[in-house]
């Protein structure tokens, strides 16, 4: 074998040797696992927190106005929808309250007139001329929004 | 060697290369990818092989699957950042496409278009298709980005380097960069959910049932009797990604 074959041989020997080292001592350990990516990134990724419990959380407690809500047409609503994510007030119901949207714009994201919305979906009004005094939980439960109050 | 045969050799390998490459772009444009025919077909394994379907004409556009995704997966509040947003799609009377996502759809819709103007308008949810055959996998330079065995495509945010190859590969627009972590991010399908057995934040949170998610394995499930009760269609067939997010009535102009 010619010389320089033979040094050349020693220097990739020596490259090679510090490229696996290298590539050993950075490679994550769970690395390969299942496939080309981190094992341990599938129990991280479960590992979150859920935030938005569901209905059944919500009537532990107000069941009064889960039976009720389901008189009308909210019937098929989470809790969740208009009052955001109940992780934090089950664990603590005094100190975390729950947003109570009251604003005429809150119903308006769901019954506000538009021309994409069927009317077999979703009862709608136009905000800019139904009752345009008032707030829509003036007249209406907003539990069961056909039903009004006194 | 002889001038003849050199030249009639160099002129059959053109004919080749030329027939080879013609012969790709016709069967691509003939058989493009067929979303039902995937979902059918199936690969190898056990357990759950997760689909989603969305019926646009159930969804009412309030967005609140928008802002549940949100909430729920601590996505940056302000616009421009959205594991899932809602499109308005409308068609005017003269031919003109108004596509409006306003904060994608969290604060609510307003007409934009007057009633008489109209043809036709109509939502679109948007959220990550979670592909079968993923370009933002592909393209991940430190497989930082996989998918699970059940069909679910997620970021290891641990192990990302934010060089957003991904968020450029991704046809449907699904991927950004979060501000503050300086990773890539996208719809995990509520990974920490489904693998509880509670359905994705935004399925949860629809209030008329326009979205479901299932096990694309299961013949009797949820998922396989919508594809079998409605006309489903994915986005982009021609990008051969295949998307395992299959909408009921979706229109051809919807991009």
């Amino acid at each position: 074998m010619p010389q320089q074959i033979k040094k050349l041989l020693i220097v990739f020997t020596i490259v090679f040797g510090i490229f696996f080292i290298i590539k050993y001592a950075l490679k994550p350990k769970s690395f390969g696992e299942f496939g080309h990516y981190r094992g341990l990134a599938i129990i991280e990724n479960e590992n979150k927190q859920v935030k938005y419990v569901g209905i059944e959380a919500c009537n532990e407690c107000h069941d009064d106005i889960v039976s009720y809500k389901k008189e009308g047409p909210h019937v098929n609503l989470q809790c969740e929808v208009c009052h955001g994510p109940g992780y934090l007030h089950i664990q603590d119901p005094e100190t975390n309250k729950l947003i109570i949207p009251s604003k005429r714009e809150n119903c308006g994201i769901c019954h506000q007139k538009n021309a994409a919305r069927s009317e077999n979906n979703i009862t709608q009004v136009d905000l800019k001329e139904h009752n345009v005094e008032n707030k829509c939980i003036d007249c209406h439960k907003s539990h069961n929004p056909y039903e009004f109050k006194d | 060697m002889n001038l003849k045969t050199e030249k009639s050799s160099r002129r059959k390998f053109l004919n080749t290369v030329a027939l080879l490459t013609g012969g790709l772009l016709v069967s691509s444009v003939t058989k493009p990818f067929n979303g039902l025919l995937a979902a059918s077909n199936k690969p190898e394994g056990n357990g759950p092989w997760y689909g989603i379907g969305i019926d646009i004409e159930k969804c009412i556009g309030c967005g609140r699957c928008a802002n549940a995704c949100k909430e729920e997966n601590d996505v940056p509040r302000v616009p421009f950042y959205f594991r899932s947003w809602v499109e308005q799609y409308t068609i005017k009377n003269d031919g003109e496409i108004i596509v409006e996502s306003p904060n994608g759809g969290i604060d609510g819709f307003t007409q934009s278009v007057p009633d008489e103007d109209i043809f036709k308008s109509f939502f679109v949810p948007k959220m990550c298709n979670h592909c079968s055959k993923p370009p933002c996998v592909q393209v991940c330079p430190v497989g930082a980005t996989f998918e699970t065995k059940e069909g679910v495509v997620l970021v290891d945010s641990n192990y990302c380097i934010g060089c957003g190859y991904c968020v450029q590969a991704c046809p449907y627009g699904c991927r950004y960069i979060h501000p503050e972590k300086k990773t890539a991010d996208k719809c995990s399908l509520c990974y920490h959910r489904i693998s509880k057995g509670i359905a994705p934040a935004c399925m949860e949170i629809c209030p008329n049932d326009a979205r479901i998610f299932g096990n694309l394995r299961d013949k009797e499930g949820e998922l396989v009797k919508f594809l079998k009760e409605h006309t489903c269609h994915v986005l982009k067939p021609e990008m051969n990604t295949g998307s395992k997010l299959f909408y009921n009535a979706l229109n051809q102009e919807v991009k």
